[in-house]
């Protein structure tokens, strides 16, 4: 340690305009509405939170089992299960008040870009509403979801469309699961995207030695967790390459070291998502530790690595 | 905030009680269980998501779990030893409520369904309440906790604070699908045996003769159970095993009674919403909602 007295790190980051104390975001899905973390920690401690990806109708979502496990991570093919939008407006939203000061993450998914633009108009009146990130990656859910984040005209229709109802900062969640992201993450900037988070889970199967079968009733799900922390760190990078607009970088990360190198990779907040499973208490352990770590990486300024791999 | 949600939790003891089943005693704060019924769940070293495992008993520092050795995760745990330390969540879930049975209960198990019973069966015991066991198995080999549960016949001192009439008694019947032990077949077959459904099994045989069966003199019917949808009066049921067990049960026993689900996890704690369950109170979350719930609720479709 110097003798003489260093401030600690800042670790503020700021997405669209949007101040947050630290770049650390629960991901959609894997946080609920906040109710079961607020229980054990005080959820403000958080940059913000992306709550459960909520569409026009109350969804049960696909049938069960909807689990999976593998090495270093986790299949789901829950299917988008969510009160609806009516409910999350009139409940959760109210409850989460209570809980959570700042502004959210609204994750929003479709089936139609009617149902986007309906969902996305009436999120965007909320005022505890940030940022609004549109799931056009969800694996599970057939005809909807993934297969507007596929294809880059269908991208950019849907973000064209959301852009012209709302007033909030835009982020498209974009697929891992298509041959060349850079070319859907541009297509969503040219149309408007305020910024992109990347990436959704990766489409995967398990089997059942001992009957042959699924594992999952859907028979395929979304792969996270640490196994798939490279190739997040891959596609963030390639992105940053191609596009201006912010990154919200996700996949795989369950420690402050893996919140540097996603950023080193060019993400300007970073979100945790199945990590919050298996340790509830992952995401304030992240931000204690943020910046011991930066001292030992001597940075001063968590904004001053966004990206800066690429200039080394 | 709830406190001790996750805890380090020692290995006290991890032993073979009957064919690839453990039991296992925790040394951690078990205050968190307030329920027979509930779970807690296992960071098992080297995997990512955790194992559910329901309490077989909670009381002060000591928590026993009782497992069965069906894939990785728990063929790990079978090979760990005294002193080694397990990440637990703890506290999880909604289990039995013992407050439901009148006079005396009926509790029904299935394979390692049989673990969570135990707390219950005791709990039930100390407010004075009779209980029939009803452990179903597949062979004798697999037969576990029966002498336990004979044991609460002695535990308690009767007759002092607060008691009033008879001894609570414990009944334990087994079943095994082979007929290696005990009733040939399954719960619902000696269920149907004791309570007196017409329907009878092509082998009725009872597995020792202080324990036959005895008709005349089934706990709870005494009390003021309603009638199935069968002919058969059951008194207040509670049960946990397998799905088809679990149906059958419904079937032939009917609504009045609790029953303890099982689901493929993501988390146990309500965040991912991986085992929701239809009910016929909307959809609800298996970990947190359950994993018991009010039989007339679930399992409605089929
Ligand atoms: C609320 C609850 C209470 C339970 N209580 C007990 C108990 O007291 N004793 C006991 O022996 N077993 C119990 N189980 C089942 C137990 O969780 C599984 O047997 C165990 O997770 C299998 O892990 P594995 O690694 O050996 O199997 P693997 O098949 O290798 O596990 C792979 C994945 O599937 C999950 N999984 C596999 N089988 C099941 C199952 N039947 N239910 C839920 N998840 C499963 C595992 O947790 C893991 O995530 C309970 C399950 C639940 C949901
Ligand atoms: C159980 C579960 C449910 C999810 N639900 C959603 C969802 O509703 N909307 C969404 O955009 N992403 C959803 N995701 C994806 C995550 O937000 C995240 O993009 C992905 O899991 C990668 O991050 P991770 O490896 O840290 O989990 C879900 C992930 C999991 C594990
Ligand atoms: S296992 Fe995650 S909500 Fe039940």
């Amino acid at each position: 340690m110097n003798s003489e007295e260093r401030k600690p790190a800042d670790i503020s980051v700021t997405l669209s305009g949007l101040r947050l104390d630290n770049p650390i975001i629960p991901a959609s899905g894997t946080f609920g509405f906040g109710e079961e973390f607020a229980k054990l920690y005080d959820i403000n401690v958080l940059g913000s939170f992306s709550f459960k990806g909520t569409t026009r109708e109350k969804r049960f979502g696909n049938p069960t089992p909807r689990i999976a496990e593998c090495t270093g991570g986790m299949l789901n093919s829950v299917g988008l299960a969510n009160p609806g939008i009516d409910e999350v407006i009139e409940h959760e939203l109210p409850a989460l008040k209570k809980i959570f000061r700042k502004p959210v993450v609204a994750n929003i998914s479709g089936f139609s870009i009617d149902e986007y633009v309906y969902n996305c108009e009436r999120i965007d009146k909320e005022e505890q509403v940030g940022i609004i990130e549109v799931n056009i990656s969800c694996p599970n859910v057939h005809d909807g979801g993934m297969a507007f984040g596929t294809s880059a005209k269908a991208a950019a229709e849907v973000t064209r469309a959301v852009k012209a109802v709302t007033t909030k900062p835009v982020y498209m969640k974009l697929s891992p699961n298509v041959t060349d992201i850079t070319e859907i993450a541009k297509a969503c900037e040219e149309a408007g995207a305020d910024g992109l988070s990347l990436i959704n889970t990766l489409m995967g199967m398990r089997i059942d030695l001992k009957t042959g079968r699924h594992i999952l009733a859907n028979k395929t799900g979304g792969l996270s967790g640490p196994c798939i922390f490279p190739l997040a760190v891959r596609m963030v990078y390639q992105v940053y390459d191609a596009v201006k607009i912010p990154i919200i970088g996700m996949g795989g990360v369950s420690t402050a070291r893996d919140v540097i190198e996603l950023m080193y990779a060019g993400a300007t907040a970073v979100q945790v998502g199945a990590a919050n499973l298996v340790d509830p208490y992952v995401c304030p352990k992240i931000i204690e530790e943020l910046p011991k770590l930066c001292e030992e990486l001597k940075i001063e300024k968590l904004t001053d690595i966004i990206g800066k791999t690429h200039n080394i | 905030m709830k406190k001790d949600f996750m805890q380090t939790a020692v290995i006290v003891s991890n032993d073979r009680i009957a064919k690839a089943t453990y039991e296992m005693k925790l040394n951690c704060d078990a205050s968190a269980i307030t329920a027979p019924g509930q779970f807690i769940n296992i960071d098992v070293p080297g995997f990512f998501l955790r194992r559910p495992i329901s309490v077989c008993d909670a009381e002060d520092r000591s928590l026993t779990i009782i497992y069965k050795v069906v894939g990785k995760g728990t063929l790990a745990m079978s090979q760990m030893s005294a002193g080694e330390e397990l990440n637990i969540l703890t506290g999880l879930g909604n289990g039995f409520d013992p407050e439901r049975a009148k006079d005396g209960a009926l509790l029904v198990g299935g394979g390692c369904g049989v673990a969570p019973l135990y707390m219950l069966a005791r709990k039930l015991v100390g407010k004075n309440k009779s209980v029939r066991v009803v452990l179903g198995f597949n062979t004798k080999d697999e037969v576990f906790l029966e002498q336990e549960f004979l044991d609460l016949n002695d535990v308690y001192e009767f007759g002092c604070e607060g008691f009033e009439g008879e001894k609570p008694e414990v009944k334990v019947t087994i079943t095994t699908v082979d007929g290696s032990y005990g009733v040939k077949g399954f719960v619902t077959d000696a269920i149907a045996q004791i309570y007196g459904s017409a329907k009878k099994t092509n082998n009725e045989k009872t597995y020792e003769e202080g324990n036959a069966i005895d008709a005349d003199d089934p706990i709870g019917t005494k009390g003021t159970a309603p009638h199935g949808m069968s002919e058969m009066k059951v008194p207040y049921y509670y049960a946990c095993g397998p799905l088809p067990m679990l149906k059958a049960l419904k079937k032939s026993v009917g609504n009045h009674g609790e029953l303890s689900l099982e689901e493929r996890m993501g988390c146990g704690f309500g965040a991912c919403v991986g085992c929701s369950v239809k009910t016929t109170k909307g959809f609800k979350k298996v970990c947190a909602d359950g994993p018991v719930f009010p039989a007339g609720e679930v399992l409605e479709e089929t």
